[in-house]
């Protein structure tokens, strides 16, 4: 039915520590279509950010060939992935990565600053369609002191989303975050989710999990579990759930 | 990719530390400001020394006695009274590359006027003297070849000599002043001149027949010294040797033997001094020179300190699509802009430190274009050069290990 936005086959990952070397991935192979939310879970040195910076095209695999799109990736110079990563992925990080003393707007325009094929004004636009998007369509121009952790988040969310990516992908985004703020981006991924973005989606939270459409776990450097959930639950549900917190 | 975009980036990070980007710039705005207002010092005095020289008569000649000097050796009485009128008369009938030509002699005491006097000198010269020296009359006329041959008792005088004895207003213009009881009748005012770069009064002067100077108020048989002017400046190489050949023929040296005159030009005197003045403005752009480089390795210092801090930014830069170049552009912007916003500045501030030199210090000052252009060309040279390492060093990062970095 949908097609293939992600294909791994066979991927490897040595990192060269003075005589060792560190396997971080052994052989890593699967795709993922449109429209998926992967998570991807598994205990701490896994492998799974050194999996996302290879799906991310920050990293090339030692060995082993990626499709982004149907693009082989490995193969591809420095600057010819920049303009992948600049097209093609949104990146969330932990620690959310926002300029500082920039405003919202400004944050979220950044990956367009880099695509000349985008005029001043678009930019303006997509930028505030995206913040409008994440539920911050009256913080533009806040700057990144002035907001929440869970706002910044979801500026850095909307920043992911600006360049209209092939996949989002996000490195325990709620990491930082408490539980309530968790959800409440959780949700915003669920709606991104439902308008039929792929996601994937690393963490080391097993409940997230169940609120995916697929998870993925690795072990070592392995994939040991590659499951599909049938069961999607609704993270708005949740967190009406949960205990309202008095400062929010 | 796109340079406006990348304009607005490297300017909006300066933007958001301006206290910083202001004190990177003042390394440079200083090392400006020195070279332009340096070189304007440097040439003013060039430019005012060159002035007088061609005020005074650039193609003037002047012939003194005595020969060449060597080092300390006393020139004897005799070997100063070597040039004669005759002399004088023959290089006036011989020479073909003067236009004008004139005797000299001096005689110094006190002008007496009335009530009035004051402590100058008589020049003893002929009517070409005027010319000469590039002098103009004001009122009344000049002498004549006339009062010359009669060593009439006349003569025509400068500015401050008339404010001196006349400071009633009266007009001088057929008044008698004495000089050592010598009654000398005026003919004319000189234009006035001013003082000259060596604090000299230029009105302070008195002119009156040589012969006049020769018989009535010295009782001398000898010139002091003969003051001439070549066809032009470039003739003037040609007027000497004219010259030398004359006065050898009219006191009969052989071959081999010295002149017993000494010939000096006013080009070479402006030559001499341009060097040492272009000698001093070199040095000092030099000092300022340094200065700017300084505010270039300030640059170096400042960008370096900023691709370490940033080092985050760029990761995150580069994990949304920036290429190497563009990292390496942007910080390159950023410092080009510093040093031409700082160039700005400086060269702003160079030519108000020269104006506030001109109209405070009262020293001649000229603000060069080329060294406003040179110091602007000098400064992006320098936010580039300085710049580059840096931006080479934040464009190399690995975006991993930069989006990694503590
Ligand atoms: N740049 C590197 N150089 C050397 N070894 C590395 C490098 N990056 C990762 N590794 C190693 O690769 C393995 C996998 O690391 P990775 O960061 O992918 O783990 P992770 O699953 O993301 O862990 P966590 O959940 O703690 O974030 C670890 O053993 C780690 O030490
Ligand atoms: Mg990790």
């Amino acid at each position: 039915m949908s097609k293939t936005v992600i294909e791994l086959q066979g991927i490897k990952r040595e990192f060269i520590v003075g005589e060792e070397t560190v396997h971080a991935l052994r052989g890593v192979s699967f795709s993922i279509k449109e429209g998926e939310f992967v998570t991807i879970m598994g205990s701490s040195g896994s492998g799974k950010s050194t999996l996302l910076n290879i799906l991310g095209c920050l990293d090339t695999p030692t060995a082993g060939e990626y499709l982004l799109d149907g693009i082989p990736v490995r193969k591809m110079t420095k600057n010819k992935r920049a303009v992948l990563r600049n097209r093609k992925i949104g990146f969330v990080f932990q620690n959310y990565n926002l300029l500082p003393k920039t405003t919202a707007i400004e944050n979220v325009e950044l990956p367009l600053m880099y695509n000349s094929d985008v005029s001043a004004a678009e930019r303006r636009e997509r930028a505030i369609a995206s913040l409008k998007a994440v539920g911050l369509g009256d913080r533009l121009e806040h700057k990144s002191n002035q907001m929440s952790g869970g706002q910044m988040q979801r500026v850095a969310i909307a920043r992911a989303l600006v360049n209209n990516p092939a996949v989002i992908l996000a490195d325990e985004a709620t990491g930082n975050l408490d539980t309530r703020t968790s959800f409440e981006i959780l949700v915003l991924f669920q709606k991104l989710h439902a308008e039929g973005r792929t996601i994937i989606f690393v963490t080391h939270n097993p409940d997230i999990a169940s609120y995916s459409s697929r998870n993925i776990r690795l072990m070592d450097g392995h994939v040991v579990e590659d499951t599909e959930n049938r069961n999607i639950l609704s993270a708005e549900k949740t967190l009406a759930g949960l205990p309202l917190n008095e400062d929010e | 990719m796109n340079g406006t975009n990348l304009f607005k980036i490297a300017l909006r990070a300066l933007a958001n530390n301006k206290m910083r980007a202001f004190l990177t710039m003042l390394g440079i705005i200083i090392g400006v400001a020195s070279v332009i207002t340096m070189i304007a010092i440097g040439q003013g005095a060039k430019k005012s020394i060159q002035d007088e020289i061609s005020g005074m008569g650039s193609n003037m000649i002047m012939i003194h006695p005595g020969g060449e000097r060597r080092g300390g050796v006393r020139l004897d009485a005799s070997e100063m009274q070597t040039l004669k009128v005759a002399d004088y008369e023959a290089l006036r009938e011989e020479c073909i590359f003067l236009t004008g030509i004139s005797p000299n002699v001096t005689a110094s005491g006190q002008l007496i006027c009335g009530n009035n006097n004051y402590p100058s000198s008589v020049s003893g010269v002929g009517t070409d003297y005027i010319d000469i020296r590039q002098l103009n009359i004001g009122k009344g006329e000049m002498f004549s070849e006339t009062d010359i041959r009669k060593s009439a008792k006349v003569c025509v005088i400068g500015q401050t000599i008339v404010d001196n004895l006349f400071p009633d207003g009266t007009n001088p213009i057929g008044k008698i002043i004495r000089l050592n009881q010598v009654p000398l009748k005026v003919v004319g005012v000189l234009e006035a001149k001013g003082y000259n770069s060596m604090g000299m009064d230029q009105d302070d002067i008195v002119i009156a027949p040589y012969t006049t100077v020769m018989k009535r108020l010295l009782a001398i048989t000898y010139l002091e010294g003969i003051f001439a002017s070549a066809v032009s400046e470039d003739m003037t190489e040609y007027a000497i040797d004219e010259i030398t050949e004359v006065l050898r023929k009219q006191h009969k040296l052989k071959d081999g033997e010295d002149n017993d005159f000494e010939i000096r030009s006013q080009q070479e005197l402006s030559n001499m001094l341009n060097t040492t003045t272009d000698l001093l403005t070199t040095l000092l752009a030099c000092i300022a020179g340094i200065s700017l480089l300084v505010g270039g390795i300030g640059i170096m210092n400042i960008m370096y300190v900023s691709v370490t801090e940033r080092t985050r930014e760029i990761g995150l830069r580069m994990s949304v699509g920036a290429r190497s170049v563009d990292i390496l552009a942007q910080f390159l912007i950023e410092a080009v802009l510093i040093s031409i916003t700082g160039g700005v500045i400086g060269v702003l501030g160079g030519c108000g430190a020269s104006l506030a030199v001109k109209w405070l210090a009262h020293w001649p000052v000229y603000i060069q274009p080329w060294s406003v252009v040179l110091s602007f060309a000098v400064c992006t040279v320098t936010g580039v050069f300085f710049g580059w390492y840096p931006a080479k060093k934040a464009a190399d990062l690995d975006p991993i290990d930069a989006l990694r970095y503590e």
